[in-house]
């Protein structure tokens, strides 16, 4: 019989029972919960007179909502401010522990939960919120779910679920200085399209994805759903024991040894059969610019923006043709002439405290372009944010005219008071360029963060290695 | 949650790839605490000219002209009848029920976005997967013909053309009876309580330190 997969091994392991259709009760570690997804889960616990089934595999943090400046004041939105008053109304009747807005813990979801250790090595997490893709870096098997699977996990401590095929993205050899893992994730997706993971859990592997940081890894990970791919996974190495030892919600020190001998087991078999393998040369891979309004249409920053008639498939070229024109750009155009307005250096997918190293590094003794109008930097968390200020990365971006903010979701998707107006273009260290994404009418070019420092200091995109 | 057995209707076509559901309902409406409601912001940057807000009268805005639902003959439209990777993106099941509050009850193409695909059968609206082609068949017609509708008969699996044609889609056995039935899988899954306290308390002992309480 052939050996398993890491997801086979994650998936065997969490399931109750399963019905001769394949159809599985999946038992869920972690439950992760914000003030977006949860409002009518937890009025339809009410309405049938349930309680959570395990309080204390839920965490809760208002992230989506939360203003990323003068916080003393509350918030001035009130239909935002309602949703955070709800959820701290809700954690508090049900007992549920939550960090909230003027926690030093607070942050995105997706940052807290690995930072606290309230991710662990071969865990189910789930969160009402498609990056929680981004917790398989560790190990475990993580996903975004709806609503009425939000209300289901508290009620039940279980999902319904079938499982998805197994797919392997190797990433071979060893990439480039100055070549992060947003644009390894980029390119990944450049490869197999927005759709290219759907219905498969996607095992990123190879020397590449070895040789990051476990920052670098929940960067590729939290992009695993724009590939299509519900989870993406790393292996468990020394990298992951060392980030997980000693974080608050993590094993005692009793339990220490045991948890990390379980975990030693969390990689694929050397003979586990994958339904799809996809092998990329890591040493080909430049810094990714993102150029239309989905996270595929994606190029190196050293080419043009392609030509919608070079394409064979009518659907794509007429998509292809739309964001053209959403965009403002034209086909053939260098993708260094692109100039930008805005850059926000943040979210789930770059916020965390290498992801603002790697911008500093680039932004240390510069300015940024006096027609960048705003270039803001929104810290993961609260403690990713005090991190950076003892390292003093807050005075290079501030004397380098950026704005240094508190943590939340800010302008990845726009649901504060961080937006871009229409027509702005932005350089953008989020995971999604969709119409109307950072704002009604506004451009985003995904980049990783020293390709937004090097587009905020230049005004226009530019080669981050060149600086 | 409402059933689903047959369905008559118009059907409406938004013919472009990758319909994210940030396009389905934008995250300036995802604030409001309800499940209703979400109807007419349906396609919001889409379907108006000017920028909307959650608390704003729809009734006052600038309708574009251009946009396929607000064409007079997609009125009433219950089929919604789309391209490939509908439904990417975002998790948020606004999308769905902005899709439901609107008056839709079926939604085809030629592939789904995972974690959409999901949520539709939460809030019973059907979501019909047909091949490349026969779903570009469905286009021309839609199309050519004003007043295109269909048949969907989940019993059956199938979804009928006026001229007779009958294409056959898959469905999980298991979604299928629980859409027919209208069945809340919540109910469905306690019935099974023991099994999980079962495992519950093994894993507790196997590996403890899954449960340290947050």
């Amino acid at each position: 019989m052939a050996g398993k997969t890491l997801y086979d091994k994650v998936w065997d392991a969490h399931v109750v029972r399963s019905e001769e259709d394949g159809t599985a009760l999946l038992y869920i570690d972690r439950h992760l919960i914000h003030e977006v997804t949860s409002p009518q889960a937890f009025e339809g616990l009410r309405l049938a007179g349930r309680q959570p089934w395990r309080v204390g595999s839920i965490l809760g943090v208002a992230d989506h909502n939360v203003p990323t400046t003068d916080r003393a004041s509350g918030i001035a939105d009130p239909v935002s401010r309602t949703q955070v008053d709800t959820l701290d109304a809700n954690c508090t009747a049900f007992g549920i522990t939550e960090f909230r807005m003027n926690d030093l813990r607070q942050g995105i979801v997706h940052v807290i939960g690995p930072e606290q250790g309230a991710t662990l090595p071969g865990m189910t997490v789930v969160c009402g919120d498609s990056h929680t893709a981004t917790h398989g870096a560790f190990g475990a098997l993580a996903f975004g779910i709806g609503t009425s699977e939000v209300e289901h996990v508290m009620a039940t401590q279980c999902l319904v679920q079938k499982k998805s095929k197994n797919m392997r993205v190797t990433v071979k050899g060893h990439v480039g200085p100055g070549v992060e893992g947003k644009d390894i994730v980029l390119a990944i997706i450049g490869e197999l399209g927005t759709a290219g993971g759907t219905g498969y859990t996607i095992e990123f592997a190879g020397e590449a994805i070895a040789d990051l940081s476990m920052e670098g890894r929940m960067t590729v990970c939290n992009m695993a759903i724009e590939a299509g791919a519900r989870a993406g996974m790393v292996a468990v190495d020394q990298t992951t024991i060392d980030y997980v030892k000693n974080r608050p919600y993590g094993p005692t020190a009793a339990q220490w040894e045991a948890a990390v001998a379980s975990w030693q087991d969390l990689h694929s078999d050397e003979d586990a059969v994958f339904d799809k393998e996809i092998v990329i040369d890591a040493a080909t891979i430049k810094p990714q610019v993102t150029w239309g309004t989905s996270p595929e249409m994606v190029v190196p920053v050293d080419a043009v923006v392609p030509d919608p008639a070079a394409e064979s498939d009518s659907v794509k070229a007429s998509g292809m043709e739309k964001a053209l024109a959403y965009m403002g750009i034209s086909a053939g155009m260098p993708i260094t002439d692109i100039a930008i307005d805005k850059v926000f250096i943040g979210s789930c997918t770059n916020s965390r405290i290498e992801d603002l190293r790697s911008a500093a590094a680039v932004i240390k003794g510069r300015r940024k372009a006096d027609s960048v109008s705003v270039a803001m930097v929104v810290p993961g968390s609260g403690l990713v944010k005090q991190q950076a200020e003892k390292e003093g990365l807050d005075k290079i971006f501030t004397d380098a005219g950026f704005e240094w903010r508190e943590p939340g979701c800010s302008m990845c998707l726009a649901m504060n008071a961080d937006r871009l107006e229409p027509g702005e273009r932005c350089a953008s260290t989020s995971n999604r360029n969709f119409e109307g994404r950072q704002g009604q009418g506004g451009r985003t070019h995904l980049v990783s963060p020293a390709m937004a420092a090097a587009a905020a200091i230049a005004g226009h995109f530019v080669d981050a290695r060149a600086f | 949650m409402q059933k689903f057995e047959v369905e008559t209707g118009l059907v409406a076509p938004m013919d472009r790839p990758n319909v994210d559901t940030d396009a389905i309902i934008p995250k300036q409406y995802l604030k409001s605490i309800k499940r209703a409601g979400f109807g007419p912001n349906l396609f919001d940057d889409w379907r108006y000219l000017d920028p909307g807000a959650p608390d704003a009268d729809n009734s006052q805005r600038r309708i574009n002209p251009d946009f396929v639902l607000n064409q007079p003959r997609y009125a009433g439209a219950t089929i919604l009848l789309a391209r490939e990777n509908f439904g990417c993106g975002s998790s948020r099941e606004h999308a769905v029920w902005a899709l439901t509050d609107y008056g839709f009850r079926a939604v085809i193409a030629p592939a789904f976005a995972d974690i959409f695909y999901n949520n539709s059968f939460k809030n019973g609206f059907l979501p019909i997967a047909l091949k490349e082609e026969e779903v570009d068949a469905l286009f021309k017609a839609c199309f050519a013909n004003e007043g295109y509708s269909l048949t969907i008969d989940l019993a059956a699996q199938t979804v009928s053309t006026p001229d007779g044609e009958a294409y056959h889609f898959d469905i999980d056995p298991f979604r299928k009876h629980c859409l027919l039935n209208g069945l809340d899988d919540i109910e469905l899954t306690l019935q099974h309580r023991a099994e999980i306290e079962n495992y519950e308390a093994r894993r507790r002992q196997e590996a403890p330190w899954l449960f340290g309480g947050a």
